[in-house]
Formats: structure tokens, C-alpha cells, sequence
């Protein structure tokens, strides 16, 4: 992935920054620039929470090259308290013994290595809620 | 008064036993087990990385530094797992943590100590206040080639640590580093497994350098082996910090809380960074600490420091270090380590 494009994702892709359009209240993430509600183009930055709940899942296991050494892996939506949904991997777990509506905090991962030569992509992946 | 505002740890939850190891490469684990003190090690999947553990580990310093990231004006992550040659890992994890634009940002190394070294250099800069405070991180995912006696140990984890002035969770009393060029332990550049120098790494490398350091920090703060309520070593195996303990007068009951290695592994520039969090986990107002950090090439960082009233009111702001230590935990085999660790290699 070229760097210019995952620069301009680390706002969400690093800190979780999501958007509350100044206008009608709708939440965003990642953030827009035009409330897609109301047309306003105003926003205020919030920041998500650390904890969440698996709306739905599918499991991977035959996968793309760059995320063979993962396989088997699941790829979740989650829901958080204030109903924003994100979507990512759900790491670090059995996936035959994962559950819609079990809890999981999100964590700091490598997504992408793109060999041995490219750019590091990060973001937050869901590990089940352990403490 | 300087010294850690917050800390925090994180170690990834894979592990694999000694048994594990030995049984691909025809060893006797129990000569392992008893000779080096290890029963198991972490192991970081292929999306963990030194990058990864030092942001995590960070986030949970902040839980307890209860700080806005924005008043860090130094970022220093030691390492000997950078996953880029030429970029900082610290860029990342200030980015991560919002602590960019405004911030001094620079990546240590020096072996097993760089974390050390980092928390040395942010005790500097708070203390002369250059700055309002300084997040010094100390992580790995080493690296031991395959059937060599450090695959055994090398293993994965992080601790941060935010230095400041103000609500000191344990203030710094004393300082002291000892360093000789001693090429006990080394990687050339382009190389992937690091080699070392055998029984050499114990005597004279790790055992002169730390009993150096320690005995020349005591002899300055004025205070023997007694005069402390805990001791961290650096632990590149069970065996060496309990050892270096007995040299220096030390009980073990001193060393035990901040003894990871056995169940955790050597995590290189997190080891005894990671120690002093989970024997802060446990101390008490009043309780005086000494920790002495070790790097091949070689040198040794040492601290005292005594922990303040604040410490009961941040411990449990974020996870326990023994907490990720001991529980949900997830064993792999050798051929899934091998995986994760890219040990294997694979058409293009």
C-alpha cells in the first residue's frame, strides 16, 4: 500500500478517532467530510472506546497471501456502547469457540508487512475481553 | 522529586514450553529446565511486533500517569527488534499515543539494556527540565536461531515508563551505569540470529558488568543488599539473576517478584524494565527498589528508587503485570512457532 494513503488513515487507524457531526449528532467512523444525515461539514473528533461486542463473524481459512501465516483467522463486526460499528480480525482465540455478543478490546497490531521491503501498516484488531 | 509517574507492561499470550523446544532438536529438557531455570517463553504472532507491545504497553502507563499525552515531550523506545532498519519505532508509538507533533523522538539500542538506557536519558531531560515528561519503553520479540540454547529463551514484551515531577509514583534516589566493551553477544548487520560467545556471556560479561553496577550504586546511595525490600536483575535466563543475587547479598525473596524469566522468557530490552512493573505492582509507600539492567557489548544501567504514598492510588488503574504473565494463556507447538516466527521459508 502506498504510504501517502495509510498516512492519512493513522488518525482512525492509530488512535480510533471517530466523528460527531456539530449539526444533527451522527457519529462516524472513519470520519467524513459531509454528514451523509444532514449535509453538515462540521465535526468533532471523539475517540472510541477500548471495549466492544461482536455483532457478527465469518471465519478465514483459506486466505489472501500477505495473511497466510494468520490462517485460520475471523473477521468481526463489532458494536460499541454508543452504536458505532467497526469492522476487523478477531485475534488471539479458538475461532471455533467464538460467539456473537462475547466482548473484546481492541488492540494495537501490524495489519500489513507487504514482504520483507514495504511500509508497516498498523491498527486495531479485537482480542476476546479477558480482564 | 523525579522519577515514574505511570508504567504499564504487555507480553503476548502464546507461549511455548521448554519440552516443546527440546523435542525437535533432541535435547533433554529437564537439563534445560533445571540448568537455565526456564519452563516456558512468550511468543508474539506475525502481527505483534516490538512496535506493537511498546504501544500497548504505553497505553497502560497512561491509564496509570492519568497525564494528557500532549505534556510528553520525549519519546524513546530501546529495542533490539526495531522492525524497520531506518525509520524510528518511537514515531509510531507517539503517533498511537497522540503525543505527536510537539516531542523529541529518538530509538535506542544497546543489546538487553536499551530500555534502561531510555529511562536514564528521560530521568535527564525531566530532571532538567527540558521537558514536562518523558516516556522511555523498553521492548522485544527476540530473536534465537533454531536449536541454539537462546531459542530456549528468546521471547516477547514490553514496559513503558513516563517519567515526571509531579504525582511521582517512585522517585529516582540514585543512578549509576557501567560499561566496558566486552563482545560477549552480537548481530551483524543484514544477519537475522544473533551469535554469542558461550559460557563468556556469564563470566566475565554478565556477571562483572551487573555486580559492578550494583556494588558502585550502593557504595554511592551508602546502602547494602539488606537496606532494599525488592532487587530486579536483568534475567536473560531463570538462573543468572538468582545467581548474581547470591554474589551480592541478596535473599530471594527479594528477587522473586520481579523474577519473570522462568514463566516469560528473555524479553532483551523489556527483561528487567519489566521486572520493576510487576515488582511495583506489589510494593508498598516506602519500599525501596534496585534495579540493575545488563547489555551485551556490555554495559549495566542501575536505579534506586522508592516508591511513594501514589502508588496505591494508580496500581490498579491498569493490568497487573503477572496478570499477562499467568493467565489466558495459549500454547502453541514448534511447528506454529516456527510459523509466527517466520522460520520457515516460503516460495515468493
Amino acid at each position: 500500500m502506498f504510504p501517502a494513503r495509510i498516512w492519512r488513515e493513522f488518525p482512525q487507524r492509530y488512535r480510533r478517532e471517530a466523528a460527531i457531526c456539530k449539526k444533527c449528532g451522527k457519529r462516524y467512523f472513519p470520519p467524513r467530510l459531509i454528514c451523509a444525515e444532514c449535509g453538515g461539514r462540521k465535526f468533532e473528533t471523539y475517540v472510541l472506546p477500548d471495549e466492544a461486542t461482536v455483532v457478527t463473524f465469518t471465519v478465514i481459512r483459506v486466505a489472501a497471501q500477505q495473511y497466510s501465516d494468520m490462517a485460520p483467522y475471523a473477521i468481526g463486526i463489532v458494536k460499541f456502547d454508543d452504536g458505532l460499528q467497526m469492522m476487523g480480525q478477531i485475534v488471539d482465540c479458538d475461532v471455533d469457540k467464538l460467539k456473537i455478543g462475547m466482548k473484546v478490546r481492541l488492540e494495537f497490531r501490524k495489519v500489513q508487512s507487504h514482504d520483507h521491503h514495504g511500509v508497516l501498516s498498523y491498527a486495531h484488531k479485537f482480542v476476546p475481553k479477558w480482564y | 522529586m523525579v522519577g515514574i509517574v505511570g508504567y504499564g507492561a504487555h507480553i503476548p499470550r502464546h507461549r511455548i514450553k521448554v519440552e516443546e523446544i527440546a523435542k525437535v532438536w533432541g535435547a533433554d529438557a529437564p537439563s534445560y529446565k533445571k540448568g537455565l531455570l526456564l519452563r516456558e517463553k512468550s511468543v508474539p504472532t506475525p502481527d505483534v511486533d516490538t512496535i506493537t507491545l511498546s504501544v500497548e504497553a504505553t497505553r497502560n502507563a497512561l491509564r496509570r500517569a492519568q497525564i494528557n499525552p500532549k505534556d510528553i515531550g520525549a519519546v524513546y523506545v530501546g529495542s533490539e527488534s526495531h522492525p524497520y532498519a531506518v525509520k524510528p519505532s518511537g514515531t509510531t508509538v507517539a503517533e498511537a499515543i497522540g503525543a505527536v507533533p510537539d516531542c523529541h523522538c529518538a530509538d535506542f539500542e544497546f543489546a538487553c539494556k536499551a530500555g534502561s538506557e531510555a529511562m536514564f536519558v528521560c530521568l535527564g531531560l525531566v530532571k532538567s527540565g527540558y521537558v514536562k515528561y518523558a516516556l522511555a519503553v523498553g521492548g522485544d520479540t527476540s530473536q534465537g536461531a533454531p536449536g541454539d540454547a537462546l531459542e530456549y529463551s528468546a521471547s516477547a514484551g514490553a514496559a513503558a515508563f513516563i517519567m515526571g515531577t509531579k504525582d511521582v509514583i517512585a522517585e529516582v534516589l540514585h543512578t549509576h551505569s557501567f560499561m566496558t566493551d566486552t563482545p560477549d553477544f552480537w548481530r551483524r548487520e543484514h544477519e537475522f540470529y544473533p551469535q554469542h560467545g558461550g559460557r563468556f556471556t556469564g563470566e566475565p560479561a554478565y556477571f562483572r558488568t551487573v555486580t559492578g553496577a550494583a556494588n558502585a550504586i550502593m557504595k554511592k546511595a551508602k546502602m547494602t543488599a539488606k537496606d532494599f525490600d525488592y532487587v530486579v536483575f536483568h534475567q536473560p535466563n531463570g538462573k543468572f539473576p538468582l545467581r548474581v543475587g547470591e554474589m551480592l547479598g541478596f535473599k530471594k525473596e527479594q528477587i522473586e517478584p520481579g523474577w519473570l524469566s522462568p514463566r516469560l522468557g528473555n524479553t532483551y530490552s523489556g527483561a528487567s524494565p519489566m521486572g520493576l512493573t510487576a515488582t511495583l505492582d506489589i510494593a508498598k509507600p516506602g519500599d525501596l527498589i534496585l534495579m540493575v539492567s545488563y547489555g551485551s557489548g556490555a554495559g549495566s544501567d542501575a536505579f534506586v528508587w522508592r516508591v511513594t504514598d501514589r502508588i496505591n492510588e494508580v496500581r490498579d488503574l491498569a493490568v497487573h503485570t503477572t496478570k499477562l504473565l499467568d493467565e489466558n494463556l495459549i500454547y502453541v507447538d514448534y511447528g506454529t512457532y516456527a510459523k509466527y516466527r517466520h522460520k520457515i521459508l516460503k516460495n515468493k
